[in-house]
C-alpha cells in the first residue's frame, strides 16, 4: 500500500504576538503515506508543535490546504474537525492526560462516547485496546494508581481503539525513564508493524530512531527529510 | 446516546466535589424551600377564605340600617323593622328565604356562671341561609316562633364558655335576662368572619327575641336569598322599591338602608390575599435568583478547574456542543437536586407551620411544579455562562493548562 494519508501543499500558519506577526509554519509541504512512521524533529520554535497541532486537527492553517486520508480537513468547520479528530487521528501526549477521575477502562472508552456507540460496544472495544497494550489486569486502576510507563500504555490503547488513521505521539517518552520510554517505544514499533500509521514528534535522536523516516524543521522548513 | 453519558458525567462531577456541590445546592435548596413555605401560607388562607365563601350559601343579600352622620358623629339609626321583613316576604317575588335578626347584648345565667353574649332573634331559615349547621340537638321551628317560646339555639363556643359541655346542655334551662330558656340545639363551629366571632352567639325565635328579650321590633339585619335565576341587582331595585315605599322616603331623598352582597368583603378579602401570595413568593424567588447566582460563581470556578479535562475531551472528538452541555447540565442538576430538597424542606416547613402555628397552609401542587420548573431555568440561565466559556476554549490552550 502507497497511498497518501497525508499531503499538505502551501500549508501557513502565522500568530500576532502583540504587534508582531510570527510565522511558525511557512509554505509546508509534506506528504505521508498510510503505513508509514515518521518523526519530525526539531527544537523548541522550529514549528514542530505548530504542525502537530495543524495535523491533529486542532488548529487551522492560516493558508494552505491540508488533506486528510483523502479530505480536505483545512476548510471544516469546528464541528466537523471534532468527527476528524475522534475518527481519524489518535492522540498520545507527552503528559499522558488521562481523566484522573477514571479508571483504565473508563479513560480508554472515552473517544468511544463522542462517536456514538453503545455502552456494552464501548467497554468491549476498550477491553481490547488495553489487552492490546499489555494491561488487563490494569484495567480498574485509576491513573494515580499505575506508573507512568502504564498510563502511557492505557494513553496508547485510547489513540488506538477508535481505529484511527494515523496515531499522533507528541514527545510521549517525554516524562519516562529510560527504561520505560523503551518498552513504550517497543509498542510504538509493534504497532507499526501490524499496519498503524504513527507521527512522532520528538526532539530526541534516539527515539526518532524509532521512526522509518526522520524529518528535520527549522523555522518552520523542512531541512531535511530522509529515510533512517 | 451521548446526552446519557453528559448526564452521568455531570453526577460523577457533583459526587467527586460533593461537599462543595451541597454548599452549593443551599442557595437553591433555601430558595425552593422558602417559596413553596410562603405560597403554602398563602394558598392556605385564600383556601379558608374559600370556604368562608361557600359556608355563606349561594346569593344571598343583606339588608341593614344606613348609618347617617351628622356632625360628624356615626348615629345608628335602626330604621328596618319586623313590619319591613313581612312586607318584603309578602311582596317580593325573587326573595326566596328572608332572614330578620334582632340583635342585643343580654345577660346569660348556667348554674353559678354569669356571662355576657349578643342574643340574636331570628327564624328557622337562619341556619340554611347563613349556612350553619347543627351539631347537636334540633333548630328551633315555626311554631316556636308562632307561640313565642323560651327556646334557644347557642353558638358552639357557648358551652365552653359557661365551663360545661353540649350534652348536658341541650335540654338544660339557661336564664336570658332573668327568663328561662330551654337550649334545643348547638350550632357547629363555624370560625370568625371578619371581626365578628358568631359562635359567641345565642339565636332564640324571632318574636320571642321581639316581646320577651329585646322588646323592640327594629332589625339590625335582613338576609335575604334571592331565586338563583334573578340577578342579585335585580332584586336589589325590588327591595330598594319595597322599603322606600314603607319607609316613606320621598324621591330624591337617600335610602335609610344599604343593601350589600354579602360576598363583596370575602372578594376583598381574597384579592388581598392574592396579592399578599404573590408578594411573599417574590420576596422568596429572590433568594432563588441569589442562589442561581451561587451555583455560575462555583461552575466558573469548576471550568478553570477542568479546563486540561476539556482540552482532553476536544483532543478526543468532543464538539463544543458537548462540552457546552456537559457544564449545562451539570449547573441544572445541581439546581434540580436542590429543587428537590427544597420542595420537601418546604413541605415539612408548612406542616411544621400547620402543627406549632396553627396556620391553614396548603401546599398546592402547582407550586411545586412552579418551584421546580424555576429552580431548573435558574440552573440553565445561570450555567449559560460558565458552559458557553467552556464550549469556547481553545484546545491547543487548554491541554497545555497546568
Amino acid at each position: 500500500m502507497s497511498e497518501e494519508i497525508i499531503i499538505t501543499s502551501d500549508l501557513q500558519r502565522t500568530y500576532k504576538m502583540g504587534g508582531e506577526i510570527i510565522h511558525a509554519l511557512k509554505n509546508f509541504n509534506i506528504s505521508i503515506k498510510r503505513e508509514e512512521y515518521v518523526a519530525i524533529m526539531g527544537t523548541s520554535g522550529s514549528g514542530k508543535s505548530t504542525l502537530m497541532n495543524l495535523i491533529g486537527c486542532l488548529d487551522s492553517p492560516t493558508k494552505g490546504n491540508y488533506w486528510l486520508n483523502g479530505k480536505l480537513v483545512s476548510e471544516l468547520s469546528n464541528r466537523q474537525l471534532a468527527s476528524i479528530r475522534n475518527e481519524e487521528i489518535g492522540f498520545i501526549f507527552q503528559t499522558f492526560n488521562l481523566l484522573p477521575r477514571m479508571d483504565a477502562l473508563h479513560n480508554v472508552e472515552l473517544p468511544l462516547i463522542y462517536r456514538g456507540l453503545g455502552r456494552k460496544q464501548r467497554l468491549e472495544k476498550a477491553k481490547e485496546a488495553l489487552v492490546q497494550v499489555g494491561l488487563q489486569d490494569r484495567m480498574n486502576h485509576r491513573p494515580n494508581e499505575m506508573s507512568g510507563g502504564q498510563r502511557q500504555r492505557v494513553a496508547v490503547a485510547r489513540a488506538l481503539v477508535t481505529k484511527p488513521s494515523i496515531i499522533l505521539a507528541d514527545e510521549p517518552t517525554g516524562n519516562l525513564d529510560s527504561k520505560t520510554s523503551d518498552e513504550i517505544m517497543s509498542l510504538l514499533d509493534t504497532l507499526n508493524k501490524e499496519g498503524h500509521t504513527i507521527i512522532l514528534v520528538t526532539h530526541e535522536a534516539d527515539i526518532a530512531a524509532h521512526a522509518k523516516r526522520s524529518i528535520h524543521l527549522v523555522d518552520g522548513l523542512i531541512q531535511s527529510d530522509s529515510l533512517n | 446516546m451521548v446526552i446519557f453519558e453528559i448526564i452521568r458525567v455531570a453526577f460523577q462531577s457533583i459526587i467527586a466535589n460533593l461537599f462543595r456541590s451541597m454548599l452549593t445546592m443551599l442557595g437553591i435548596i433555601i430558595g425552593v424551600a422558602a417559596v413553596i413555605t410562603m405560597v403554602a401560607v398563602g394558598s392556605g388562607a385564600q383556601r379558608a377564605i374559600n370556604d368562608q365563601i361557600e359556608s355563606l350559601g349561594a346569593n344571598i343579600l343583606n339588608i341593614s340600617s344606613s348609618r347617617s352622620y351628622r356632625g360628624g358623629i356615626s348615629r345608628n339609626q335602626m330604621t328596618l323593622t319586623v313590619n319591613d321583613a313581612q312586607m318584603l316576604k309578602d311582596e317580593s317575588k325573587y326573595i326566596m328565604a328572608l332572614v330578620p335578626e334582632i340583635d342585643g347584648r343580654e345577660q346569660i345565667k348556667y348554674k353559678n356562671k354569669n356571662i355576657n353574649v349578643t342574643v340574636v332573634g331570628t327564624t328557622a331559615d337562619f341556619a340554611p341561609v347563613k349556612g350553619f349547621k347543627i351539631e347537636y340537638g334540633n333548630m328551633f321551628s315555626l311554631s316556636d316562633d308562632d307561640a313565642k317560646r323560651r327556646v334557644a339555639v347557642l353558638g358552639a363556643d357557648i358551652p365552653g364558655e359557661l365551663e360545661t359541655n353540649p350534652h348536658e346542655l341541650i335540654g338544660s334551662i339557661i336564664t336570658i335576662k332573668n327568663q328561662p330558656f330551654q337550649v334545643l340545639g348547638i350550632f357547629e363551629k363555624k370560625g370568625s368572619v371578619g371581626y365578628r366571632n358568631p359562635d359567641d352567639d345565642i339565636w332564640v325565635p324571632l318574636q320571642t327575641a321581639q316581646y320577651r328579650v329585646q322588646g323592640t321590633d327594629r332589625l339590625e339585619t335582613i338576609s335575604a336569598q334571592v331565586s338563583e335565576s334573578v340577578s342579585l341587582e335585580k332584586a336589589i331595585v325590588e327591595i330598594e322599591r319595597i322599603l322606600r315605599r314603607e319607609h316613606k322616603l320621598l324621591p330624591g331623598k337617600d335610602n335609610d338602608f344599604t343593601i350589600t352582597d354579602s360576598r363583596i368583603f370575602l372578594n376583598t378579602a381574597q384579592e388581598a390575599t392574592k396579592i399578599f401570595t404573590f408578594l411573599l413568593a417574590s420576596i422568596a424567588s429572590v433568594s432563588l435568583i441569589v442562589g442561581g447566582i451561587g451555583i455560575m460563581n462555583i461552575m466558573l470556578v469548576s471550568v478553570t478547574e477542568r479546563t486540561k479535562e476539556i482540552g482532553i475531551r476536544i483532543a478526543l472528538g468532543a464538539t463544543r456542543t458537548n462540552i457546552l452541555f456537559q457544564f449545562l447540565v451539570e449547573s441544572m442538576a445541581l439546581c434540580i437536586l436542590g429543587g428537590l430538597v427544597g420542595i420537601g424542606l418546604g413541605y415539612g416547613a408548612s406542616a411544621m407551620l400547620n402543627e406549632i402555628a396553627g396556620w391553614k397552609t396548603f401546599v398546592s401542587p402547582s407550586s411545586i411544579i412552579i418551584a421546580f420548573a424555576f429552580s431548573g431555568i435558574v440552573g440553565l440561565v445561570f450555567g449559560l455562562l460558565p458552559a458557553r466559556r467552556a464550549a469556547m476554549l481553545d484546545p491547543i490552550d487548554a491541554l497545555r493548562y497546568e
